[in-house]
């Protein structure tokens, strides 16, 4: 059995059982609101698809899969599908792998944009357990009767839950709820808004950057090009007092990070996220991304002379 | 020598709206690839309008390679929509050669 077939073989249980990509157990994707007091649902909420808690538990997986030598791998990934149906075994892999900074940073975005969209007067609710991926995955990686079912469940939680209005934090969710569910689903009728946008309709007030901290942007393609949020995340820069530069290759012809191959083919993703790194850090030594699995995909590209920071943590 | 199947092009067109045949193949999308890999996308377009299926799944790699990132959609003078054609085949892969 080749790779790409494994891969989409275990996400398609995953996401028809678990109704995630990475099923993490609720008390772990919840764990970053604790002691915010978000309350539960409501008309406005935030919705974080689980992409920012899922990427230290991806990071986990990866390591755990670079020490098993090839020649075992075949076997265990017959193993795998046989058992995963019954075991979790996405997240027993990461058991134990999880590095504890990764995690505080990624749940650490989560706070921020929190703090930031009550800086505005914004006081989103959250469906804690409830809340579910998006099926990012399913969708672009042609898994569409995995994907359909999906759309039915997320549409099906957020009606139950009377939410009306869905604030994003990160691109492909948005893109997803925005453009495709509404096609993909009767009834998905909400109103979709990426907190960035939000935020900046709001005025952007408390935002504060780094004293004199030059910043290179990466524009995420899918904020870029399928989303046309392109001004948006400059102005919070702008209005946080960073100074911006731009790389060669920005706005709408931003050039990827490489992380959509990541699941399939992960040593040419390495390869396109470097040459992407090469470019960004002519401009300045500190990277801001708007996605997770940007961030994820860029800091692993990234030498010692410079860093990948998420934007709500720059501003 | 190729097989060609003329019934390929309305198959995959049952998975969505496939707009290949509007590419003029001028490479623009080749040349900006960020995945580097000459038939990305438009020679994958041609097997697919031709209805070679054994060309089409020698090229399996290179499908499940696109990044769907747009950058070459964004710069096609005829408006193909590309990255939702690849997603078009990956769906015909996932039901007539994956059966997942």
């Amino acid at each position: 059995m080749n790779q790409k077939i494994a891969v989409l073989t275990l996400l398609s249980q995953n996401i028809q059982k678990r109704k995630s990509a990475l099923p993490l157990p609720g008390f772990i994707h919840t764990r970053w609101a604790k002691g915010l007091g978000l309350k539960r649902g409501g008309e406005t909420i935030l919705y974080t698809g689980q992409m920012y808690q899922i990427v230290p538990y991806l990071l986990a997986l990866q390591r755990r899969q670079r020490g098993i030598p090839s020649r075992f791998s075949e076997k265990l990934i017959r193993i795998i599908l046989l058992i995963n149906p019954v075991i979790n075994v996405s997240f027993l892999g990461t058991i134990g792998a999880v590095k504890r900074e990764e995690r505080d940073y990624y749940f650490g975005v989560l706070k921020k944009i929190v703090a930031h969209l009550r800086q505005n007067g914004i006081e989103p609710g959250y469906l804690y357990e409830k809340e579910l991926y998006a099926g990012t995955l399913a969708h672009d990686l042609g898994l569409e009767r995995v994907f359909k079912e999906h759309t039915r469940r997320l549409l099906e939680t957020f009606k139950k839950d009377g939410v009306k209005t869905i604030i994003t934090v990160d691109p492909h969710s948005t893109d997803m709820l925005k453009r495709v569910y509404p096609k993909a689903v009767k009834g998905f009728d909400f109103e979709v808004k990426s907190y960035l946008e939000l935020l900046v309709e709001k005025g952007a007030k408390g935002l504060k950057a780094k004293k004199d901290e030059e910043v290179v942007i990466h524009d995420s393609c899918v904020y870029a090009r399928y989303l046309d949020v392109i001004e948006a995340p400059r102005r919070l820069l702008k209005r946080a007092g960073a100074r911006i530069r731009e790389p060669r290759f920005s706005g709408e012809i931003t050039h990827c990070c490489g992380g959509p191959a990541e699941s399939i083919f992960p040593e040419k993703a390495r390869e396109v996220a470097k040459n992407r790194v090469d470019e960004l850090t002519k401009e300045a030594k500190t990277i801001v991304t708007m996605c997770p699995i940007c961030h994820l995909n860029l800091k692993e590209a990234c030498g010692s002379g410079a860093r990948v920071e998420d934007l709500a943590l720059c501003v | 020598m190729i097989r060609v199947n003329p019934q390929l092009k309305k198959e995959i067109e049952r998975y969505g709206d496939f707009n290949a045949n509007q590419c003029f193949s001028c490479g623009t999308c080749t040349a900006l690839c960020p995945m580097g890999l000459k038939i990305l996308p438009r020679e994958i377009f041609r097997f697919s309008l031709l209805g070679s299926e054994e060309k089409l799944k020698e090229a399996e790699d290179a499908i499940y390679s696109c990044l769907l990132c747009r950058m070459c959609e964004a710069n096609c003078p005829q408006g193909v929509k590309i990255s939702e054609n690849i997603r078009i085949l990956r769906t015909y892969f996932t039901e007539r050669f994956f059966k997942i």
